[in-house]
């Protein structure tokens, strides 16, 4: 019987609860983002949008709610980015000898850290969910308690193999990481494209072409995609763009997240198979 | 099954280049505490990675517990136990989740798992620290815990890498009791270890490598016996005369000139001798400027071997030629 995995999620969320600083500021910073950054462009956008004329039957949503979806998408990432650095940690001062002269198999490592990222994130989006509604932000508008349930489960869904796929990522990097500011260079390298080449804070229709098209290879674009589909809906109107998700849309972001995540999950399983700590 | 749970031939290791290990063939029997020394960089650690799988084989042949390492790695891993040289705990477990994480990962079942814990960490003699977390135990709790953690899927050889590096006097020798009570119940003990005369005290068995080769085994009497029955250190107004004159002894089996004056080996009981030889050398008026009988030792089983003192300063040397009040 193989249930190793479980093992090391056990451990890593051990760790997670004992720092509780580290989830603290984890929640922190999504609620700025949304009370500062979201606030103010709320205003300004509503300003300047008063003219437009909306189409007929679309539904306007306030730019507050447009920006939830990357809010939480952002967070997901960043979390998610940084859920192998134990690993790092590990393997310079700590279990990793231990780890991987015993018995268990090297890709229990993997999905055990996997499973517990996503653990944390599902945490961080059900706190930033309900702080957002706090403040104004309009998910599962004129839903049935049922329905809200669903949609919810949807957005998880979507967070959690995206999650997957950057825990994964971030497992890689930080097995093959001799230093943790290597670790933080890389990682913020990474985390700046692929926010802003992302439709989290801005439709892309309005990109640059070679932006436009990088955007629409980038995971975040489609959780976001994901999570606005089962949050805000899928038929709206937001900063002079009508959004209309099908159920196709909607099964392409999910299979490319899945995508995504199994491409991760071989590169990571390469890096760890080849690891030699000594 | 042979009697030898470790066996290795011809195991070579390869760095690109530079080979660490080159062409090492030894065996370890069943029951015994197994000494492997060398200075740093001999080896020795690549042979260790090698026989507990954190290394490939990459040539020759090794069996651990019956099992090939190229071919049943897991199988090695499920028979041995090790204490790494260097702190392998989750400082921010505590002493019994570190034990619990490691029976999980051995696939330990729950009942026995609990069970060993409890009687292991009994045995370390941590039940006071059984919550507290790793980071909060003295460098010697966490050593033990570490043994107790090896020690906790009863395997059939325990490796131990320098397991009394960083401590002090007393826990060091309370730490071998702790390894010589684990090797009574059975349990095969791979050892190195910088401290000569720990590995003295306790080794069934000594293989010395250096250069990736083994160059000297025996047991410790043995390997000293080897080197002479006593040894004289003798500092003399002309070192030159005095080894041409000792040469001539029937008794002294070598002489070796070194900068804090004469090494003498003899092969018969140095406190007979040594008056006869200070007769002689006032006799021929030559001055003794400092004197110093003593059998020989695994240090000095060492530098013989190797040419080297196991610990890289000379200062320990220079004071051991040159005894306490002497010039």
């Amino acid at each position: 019987m193989a249930y190793e995995f479980a093992t090391i999620y056990w451990r890593d969320m051990l760790r997670f609860v004992r720092f509780r600083i580290a989830l603290v500021a984890s929640l922190i910073q999504p609620a700025l983002w949304m009370a500062l950054y979201g606030a103010a462009m709320s205003s300004n956008f509503s300003r300047l949008g008063s003219g437009m004329v909306v189409p007929v039957g679309a539904v306007t949503v306030s730019y507050l709610t447009f920006m939830g979806a990357g809010v939480i998408a952002l967070t997901t990432l960043f979390t998610s980015l940084f859920g192998g650095i134990t690993l790092l940690f590990d393997k310079n001062w700590g279990l990793m000898r231990e780890l991987l002269a015993s018995p268990m198999p090297r890709n229990h490592i993997i999905v055990g850290i996997g499973l517990s990222g996503v653990t944390k994130s599902f945490i961080q989006v059900m706190v930033i969910m309900g702080f957002g509604l706090v403040i104004g932000v309009r998910f599962f508008q004129g839903y049935t308690l049922l329905q809200t349930v669903g949609a919810i489960l949807g957005v998880l869904l979507f967070v959690g193999i995206f999650s997957l796929g950057f825990l994964f990522l971030s497992s890689a990097i930080s097995m093959s990481m001799e230093t943790p500011e290597g670790l933080q260079a890389v990682i913020t390298l990474l985390t700046l494209p692929l926010f802003f080449a992302s439709n989290a804070l801005y439709p892309i229709d309005a990109f640059p072409g070679p932006v436009r098209i990088l955007s629409q290879f980038n995971p975040m674009t489609h959780l976001v995609n994901g999570v606005r589909y089962f949050a805000v809906g899928n038929d709206f109107y937001a900063i002079g763009t009508h959004y209309v998700y099908t159920t196709n849309d909607l099964l392409i972001s999910l299979l490319a997240l899945m995508a995504f995540a199994a491409v991760m999950f071989l590169v990571a399983w390469r890096v760890f198979k080849k690891a030699v700590v000594t | 099954m042979s009697a030898n749970i470790i066996e290795v031939k011809n195991l070579e290791y390869k760095y690109g280049d530079f080979k660490a290990v080159d062409g090492v063939s030894f065996f370890v029997r069943e029951g015994e505490i197994f000494s492997f020394l060398g200075p740093n960089g001999a080896g020795k650690s690549t042979v260790i990675n090698i026989l507990t799988t954190l290394l490939p084989v990459q040539k020759g042949t090794a069996f651990v517990a019956g099992y090939d390492l190229a071919r049943e790695p897991e199988q090695v891993r499920r028979s041995i136990g090790i204490v790494f040289q260097d702190e392998t705990l989750d400082r921010d477990l505590t002493v019994w989740e570190s034990l619990e994480l490691h029976g999980r990962i051995y696939s330990m079942p729950k009942d026995e798992r609990r069970q060993r814990i409890d009687e292991i960490i009994k045995l370390v003699e941590l039940e006071e620290k059984r919550d507290v977390r790793t980071r909060n135990l003295s460098g010697g709790m966490k050593r033990r815990l570490e043994i107790g953690r090896g020690l906790m899927t009863r395997p059939k050889v325990l490796f131990l890498d320098e397991p009394t590096i960083g401590l002090d006097t007393q826990t060091r020798r309370r730490m071998w009791d702790y390894i010589k009570m684990v090797n009574e119940s059975g349990t095969t003990i791979f050892l190195t270890t910088h401290y000569m005369d720990e590995a003295d005290l306790v080794s069934n068995w000594i293989d010395i490598v250096d250069h990736g080769k083994i160059i000297a085994s025996g047991n410790p009497t043995d390997l000293k016996d080897a080197l002479g029955r006593d040894m004289i250190y003798l500092q003399t107004s002309d070192d030159e005369a005095t080894k041409n004159m000792l040469q001539g002894f029937k008794a002294v089996m070598d002489v070796k000139a070194t900068t804090q004056g004469l090494v003498v080996t003899i092969n018969t009981d140095g406190t007979h001798c040594l008056p006869l030889i200070m007769n002689r050398l006032k006799e021929k008026g030559i001055e003794i400027i400092s004197v110093n009988l003593k059998k020989p030792t695994l240090d000095d089983v060492f530098v013989h071997h190797t040419g080297r003192d196991i610990r890289n300063a000379g200062a320990e040397k220079l004071h051991r030629i040159q005894p306490r009040g002497g010039k």
